[in-house]
Formats: structure tokens, sequence, C-alpha cells
């Protein structure tokens, strides 16, 4: 997407001096974020600096205490105080979670076409060939039937993202995807992320994936201490990062 | 120990007729008590983790006081206290049904809250990402999956509410100790119709235990 385009756009994520505390711990200090259609932001930084917190405002799962935050032209305010906005905003965007987080006591397909039934009021005809149609397109179509204990890490982390791509959201967040998973599975999860980002998805991604950041990425973020610190093109980034948090950071997480 | 006492095998087969009208009562005590303590523990057990806290406190202090205080005081102030109160008698059933449902009802509270307690937080956070509401969440994954966990501790607390019953022969309700006792009054053989009554209660807990197992079995497939 060219820059221009970019910018005429309204932005889906529109994110001012946004503040949380946990208590004393000032988990995010004035955060200022926009993000546009078509975008793939990809946040990296230590653990503990406040990226997953950061994403996990965005759907409101997480509350903060003050500045504003509006997702698609939906305003979320301050201490959780808006649970319509609120409900607006889940049902247009998808979230993939570290943990994978499916309903264990459901098979895969009933995982992908519970919300599309309950909340989207699709027939359940409707939504079991709309789920069967992402489940292929994430490569786990055979698998349809089983429960989520009977796949492995990689596919019920694929079972997941088509659960999310099955209420056609706006914008994806993916915190940590690739964590909990054998390195040997972390390839079909990026492979199905980066396929959807080709797609023109909106996504915002936590990850300490950086050969994949760089890869996929429009934009880097870099968090530190719950503060943006540094952002720009992955490229710039990665081969000339300007902070010097960010240098040490990268040296730490690339030499190996 | 008296060496020339001997177990009177047909004095302990003899009292079975006279035992076995105290089943059905035994049963109706239990699980007409046990439906009721079901309904109320998951109405307390859900104020219980509700998230205002002028709903939690009326569910704890329920859990509290039911659980604090013998089911043997519980019935003997139902059946001889609270007629004062209504100006009335109270039937002895309905006394030990109210008993049991009260008491398992707290116990079972405890044992709701502890089950929605388990499901792991992403559960929920992944429900409500999806755009379900809370009540969708709760209903559709958080609750389906609580309740087989719940399973088993509802089994443990159905067998303690079972031989609880055997307390309300105190309030004359003629369950199985009471019609033992009403039969040892005219042949003095407790050993043997003790013994007889203790096999009974076995052979219902016993046969509850193999369905819990099997409904187990059954519920856990899924996973």
């Amino acid at each position: 997407m060219s820059e221009t385009l970019k910018n005429t756009t309204q932005p889906i994520v529109r994110m001012q001096q946004l503040n949380k505390h946990f208590g004393s711990l000032h988990v995010l200090n004035d955060i200022d974020l926009t993000i546009v259609p078509g975008e793939v932001v990809v946040i990296i930084g230590a653990s503990g600096s406040g990226k997953s917190t950061l994403i996990r405002c965005i759907n409101g799962l997480e509350e903060f205490q003050s500045g504003s935050l509006v997702v698609d032209n939906n305003e979320l305010l301050p201490h959780g105080k808006s649970t319509q906005a609120l409900q607006t905003i889940r049902t247009e965007v998808g979230m993939v979670f570290q943990q994978f987080n499916l309903f264990p006591h459901l098979s895969v397909i009933d995982n992908v076409t519970l919300a599309p039934m309950k909340v989207r009021g699709l027939s359940r005809d409707d939504a079991v060939s709309n789920a069967k149609r992402l489940l292929d397109r994430v490569g786990i179509a055979d698998q349809a039937d089983k429960y989520p204990s009977q796949l492995s890490g990689g596919q019920q982390q694929r079972v997941a993202l088509a659960r999310a791509l099955a209420m056609e959201p706006r914008l994806m967040l993916f915190d940590e995807p690739t964590s909990a998973l054998d390195p040997e599975m972390i390839g079909e999860v990026l492979d199905a992320m980066r396929e959807l980002a080709k797609e023109g998805m909106t996504m915002v991604i936590v990850t300490h994936e950086m050969g994949f950041a760089r890869e996929v990425a429009d934009r880097v973020i870099f968090i530190h201490k719950g503060e943006i610190t540094e952002q720009g093109h992955p490229e710039k980034l990665f081969d000339s990062p300007q902070h010097e948090r960010t240098q040490s950071f990268l040296a730490r997480v690339l030499k190996h | 120990m008296d060496v020339n006492f001997q177990f009177d095998w047909s004095a302990a087969f003899g009292s079975i007729p006279y035992l076995l009208p105290g089943i059905p009562w035994t049963l109706l005590i239990s699980f007409g008590g046990l439906a009721i303590g079901f309904f109320i523990g998951i109405f307390f057990g859900l104020l219980r983790i509700s998230r205002l806290r002028w709903l939690r406190w009326p569910a704890i202090i329920y859990v509290e006081v039911f659980r604090g205080t013998p089911i043997l005081v519980q019935v003997l102030f139902i059946f001889y206290g609270l007629p004062q109160l209504l100006g009335g008698p109270i039937n002895a059933l309905v006394a030990g049904i109210a008993a049991i449902a009260v008491n398992s009802g707290a116990y079972i509270s405890e044992i709701v809250r502890g089950g929605v307690q388990s499901i792991e937080r992403g559960q929920g956070e992944a429900s409500l990402s999806l755009g379900l509401s809370r009540t969708q969440a709760f209903r559709y994954v958080i609750w389906p999956q609580a309740f087989r966990r719940m399973i088993p501790p509802l089994g443990n607390q159905g067998i303690i509410s079972i031989k609880d019953t055997s307390l309300f022969s105190v309030i004359g309700v003629g369950e199985l100790v009471r019609q033992g006792q009403i039969y040892i009054a005219t042949t003095f053989t407790a050993l043997e119709v003790y013994f007889m009554v203790a096999l009974m209660y076995l052979a219902i807990t016993w046969t509850l235990s193999i369905i819990l197992r099997q409904l187990e079995r059954r519920g856990l497939a899924g996973q």
C-alpha cells in the first residue's frame, strides 16, 4: 500500500496519550498509536515491556485509566465504561492468543462456528460451510470433527486463526502467536499469517520472531517500559536503530 | 469379647422385610433434598462469583452458616424449632428434605464456584474477543466445561448427603436407620440388624458411584 493512500485513509485504531497502571506499576505510558487499514504492525520489546497489554487494550481485554482510544469509529472509554462500543469492537476485531484458547469441549468445526452463529446470527449451514472454507485455507480441513486436544500445537493455533477469521474481522490482533509452539510448528503458523497479510488484512502482531517481523511488517514498534521508544520501517529499525535501548534489545535477540 | 457370641444370619436376613420399606424414604429424602440443593448451590455459587460485592455477601453468609453448623442441629431446628415460629407442625419428611437441601446447597455452591473458577481465564477472554456477550460466554463456553469438572465432587456430595439422612431417625422419619431401630426394639439383634442397615447404605452408595463413573467417562470423552 502506498504512503499517500495510507495517509488519506481513516485510521482503524487511534490511540492518544493512553495510560495504564497495574497498582503502582505504570504499564503503558502516554502511548500514541495510529494504525490504518491494510497495515501490518509488529510490536517488539522485552517481556514485561507492556506490548501484550497494549494490544489487549485495543479489544478491551484490558482497561486503561486515561487517554483516548478509537477502534473502527467506536470510542473505548477509560475504566472499561463503554459496554456497547466494546461489544461492537469485539465483533470487528479478531484475536489470536499465545495459548490458543480453543474451546476444549467443542469440536474444531464447533469452535469455528460458535461465534458466527451466536453473535452474527448465521444459520448452522452457512456457518459450517464458511468454517470449512476457512479451515481449508489454513490447511486443516480434514481435522474438522476432531477435538482440540487431538491436534498438534501448530494445528490448534491455525484453528484459532480460522475461528477468529470466521467473524470476518476488520483487524486482527496476535499476542505472541508462536511463543507456546514447538520450534518445528512455528513455520506453519507464520505461513498462515503471511498469507493473511498478503490478502490485505490489517494486523497488529506481538512477536519475538524477528525474521518474520522484518519480512511482513510495514512498521515495527519497539516498546520499552510502557513507552514507544522507536518505530519505523523494519529495515530501518532493524538495520539502523536510532535509540540505544533498541540497539541493546536487538543485539540480544538477534544474536542467537 | 464374648467368645460364645454367634452372628445370627437368620436374624440378619429376617430383618430385611422390615428394613426394605426404609429405603424409599432414604432415597426420597436424599434425592429430593439433593435436587433442591443443586439449584440452591447453583444460585449461591453464581452469586458468590459475581462481580458485585453486594451479591457476593449473601452467598458467603449462606455458605458459612450452613457449612459451619451440624446437619443434626439443622434438622432439629427445622423440625422442632421452626414450628414455634410458624405456629404449626412440620412434616418430618419435609423437614428432612429441607435439611438436606440447605445443607448440601451450601457445599454444592462451593463446588459450583470452584468449578467455574477452575476454567482458565483465556477461555473467557477468547469468547469475549469473538464478540460473545458475558452471558453467552458463560453459557456456551464456561459452564459446559465447569459442569464436567463438577461431576466428581457432586457425586461425592451426593454420597455424603445419602449417609446424612441416617441422622434423621431422630425426628422419626421412617428411613433405614429408624426402621432398624424399631425392629431391634422387639428382637434385640442390634449387631445383625445394623450390619444389614450398613449393607443397604453401601448398596445405594455403590450403585451411585458406578453411575457417576459412567457419567464421568462419557462427560470427559470430548476433552
